[in-house]
């Protein structure tokens, strides 16, 4: 097995006990990443020349003795929504493409702090807002697995670097399934934590009561090393939880136990593929075989998930993203001449925020502000808030008779690159299973469980309560003992 | 809930886009579709349910209020589109 097909937990290892170097491991991924990324488009940039030095000086910490930290010397890719104090974070958008943060988000601090080597800033929907990376400002991601179709989104690229082997590691974010349904798409795992179990603080804001930062990586064991090390109470974000963070990849290694699983029966009714419902499936079937139960739940306000997902979403972002205004940072668009004594500030914002932001970002700000508006906010938005709550309750409920809710994570298995701009709603869609946790903050797993006959691979979802991720990763990671999905590479 | 051109112009306007008139076109088609499939959240009944605007329910965490190093302005300036020496320079707020 080459280095570039290795888990980081092994390459980890391997560094300590001296069998090779992190010079030699980031010069593996980084000739990976030379030869396919022309392909791919994985990342929005990336720095061989810093992640090289890093690596360096990870090594001479190393050979002096010196303690090093849970990622020392592997490398990471970050989804440019991440705000890093060393070149550009553009947010998949025009608005911000040669914004440079006088600040490292907390998880790029704490990557640092552990000695990760940050390879890049990978590619994604602009502002996080898009389920396929094609509303990219930049260019679309591809996904490794046929480059006719797409990898899912927001964090496509996320998925891609990890599902092509450009990287072990890397840090997406999801707010309606941006983590988990791109993992599905590529074959590889991604988590969404407990909402608060990760600082935003550096997060470029879509919808700041839904967003989450989590792991990517080949293996439940890898995506609990990086958990660990982001995960944690951070005073800049009041809503960090301050409650303890596990050492998650001991947790993912103890045994599972009598696991009690939930089907919700809903999610395989109409609108699920065959070969993804089959898939899923023989997945609760390894489980059984594993010793877990397997339990029938309703959620009964599950159907109503997207719609009411779309309006809190929508709303939130049209707050968040007024700030791009054209005034302290970003794209300013031209309105008369360089003299600003020219022209009107109103004039400045409209024309600013019309050639800054793409078509689906307008479609949502558009949506959130009517939402909002005098007339519409009860009738909207306070009915959405309402419906969440039912949900979230949904799921307490379920939870009192079941640990995991198991199930598919996308209705479909990838769609063609071009085959479903035109039609938002249908994008949206694709979001059923995913949107629910985000709306009641809950944790969530995706997981590598098939690939389909046209070669294209299928992932499972388990759902937790709140602060579950342990066991969540000790499912993954049981599975993962049991099947060789996620050793499959395209 | 028939959306129209005239609220979409009158949302676009709000929301600080000044959209095309092809835009305009097509958003009204676009939003109207998408909050047609949102009117369902009607049929849920919510009688005496609170909102839910947070994903957990944390009371204000407060911080001391203690004056801490903060960004240079030098280095805040940085990405301003057009500044002068203290300052970032944005067209007037009366212009025409």
């Amino acid at each position: 097995m080459s280095i570039t097909q290795k888990s980081a937990v092994q390459l980890f290892e391997m560094m300590e006990q001296g069998k090779t170097t992190s010079r030699e491991i980031t010069s593996a991924f980084l000739n990976v990443i030379e030869k396919n990324e022309p392909q791919i488009g994985s990342f929005v940039r990336w720095d061989a020349k810093t992640a090289l030095a890093t690596a360096e000086s990870i090594d001479a910490d190393r050979a002096a003795g010196k303690k090093v930290g849970a990622l020392a010397g592997l490398p990471v890719a970050i989804k440019d929504i991440l705000c890093t104090s060393e070149g550009i974070t553009s947010c998949g958008s025009k608005m911000l493409a040669e914004y440079r943060s006088p600040y490292d988000a907390t998880t790029v601090a704490r990557l640092k702090e552990a000695g990760a080597v940050i390879v890049g800033k990978t590619n994604m929907d602009e502002f996080a807002m898009g389920c396929s990376t094609e509303n990219s400002a930049f260019h679309p991601t591809r996904n490794p697995w046929d480059h006719g179709r797409i990898p899912g989104g927001s964090s496509g690229g996320a998925a891609a670097c990890v599902a092509g082997s450009m990287v072990p590691l890397s840090l997406g974010s999801d707010t309606g399934g941006s983590i988990r349904q791109p993992a599905s798409h590529c074959g590889v795992v991604g988590l969404k934590p407990t909402y608060g179990r990760v600082s935003r603080f550096g997060l470029i804001a879509f919808g700041s009561s839904l967003d989450c930062i989590g792991p990517l990586a080949r293996t439940a064991e890898d995506a609990a090393l990086l958990l660990s090390v982001i995960s944690g109470r951070d005073r800049r974000d009041a809503t960090s939880l301050d409650r303890e963070v596990p050492d998650y990849l001991s947790e993912c290694r103890k045994d599972l136990g009598e696991l009690r699983l939930g089907v919700v029966s809903d999610h395989f009714g109409e609108g699920i593929d065959p070969e993804v419902k089959y898939h899923v499936e023989q997945a609760i079937d390894i489980f059984r075989e594993m010793g877990a139960s397997v339990h029938p739940v309703t959620l009964p306000h599950s159907r109503y998930a997207i719609a009411a997902y779309y309006i809190i979403a929508s709303s939130e972002a049209s707050s968040n993203l007024a700030r791009y205004d054209g005034a302290h940072y970003g794209f300013r668009a031209q309105t008369g001449s360089e003299d600003t004594r020219d022209g009107s500030l109103e004039r400045m914002y409209q024309k600013t925020r019309q050639e800054g932001f793409g078509a689906e970002v307008k479609r949502r700000i558009m949506l959130g502000t009517y939402a909002l508006s005098a007339g519409y906010y009860e009738a909207y938005y306070l009915k959405a808030l309402r419906v969440r709550r039912l949900i979230a309750e949904d799921f307490r409920e379920a939870f009192k008779t079941v640990d995991l809710l198991i199930g598919p994570v996308t209705p479909t298995p990838p769609f063609k690159l071009g085959e479903k701009v035109e039609d938002p709603l249908a994008m949206y869609l694709g979001d059923s299973y995913t949107v629910g946790a985000n709306l009641a903050g809950l944790p969530a797993i995706a997981l590598p469980c098939g690939i389909t006959d046209m070669g294209l691979p299928v992932g499972v979802h388990l759902q937790g309560p709140a602060l579950s991720e342990s066991q969540l990763l000790q499912a993954g990671n049981a599975f993962q003992s049991h099947t060789d999905w996620h050793h499959r590479t395209p | 809930m028939g959306l129209s051109r005239a609220d979409v112009k009158k949302v676009a306007s709000l929301a600080r886009l000044s959209i095309t008139d092809e835009e305009a076109e097509l958003l009204t088609e676009q939003l109207g579709q998408v909050l047609t499939y949102i009117e369902q959240l009607g049929e849920v009944d919510t009688e005496g349910v609170e909102p839910m605007a947070h994903a957990i329910e944390q009371v204000n965490v407060l911080a001391d209020d203690v004056a801490e190093q903060s960004f240079p302005r030098e280095q805040m300036l940085q990405n301003a589109p057009a500044r002068d020496e203290e300052c970032y320079r944005v067209p007037p707020v009366l212009g025409d």
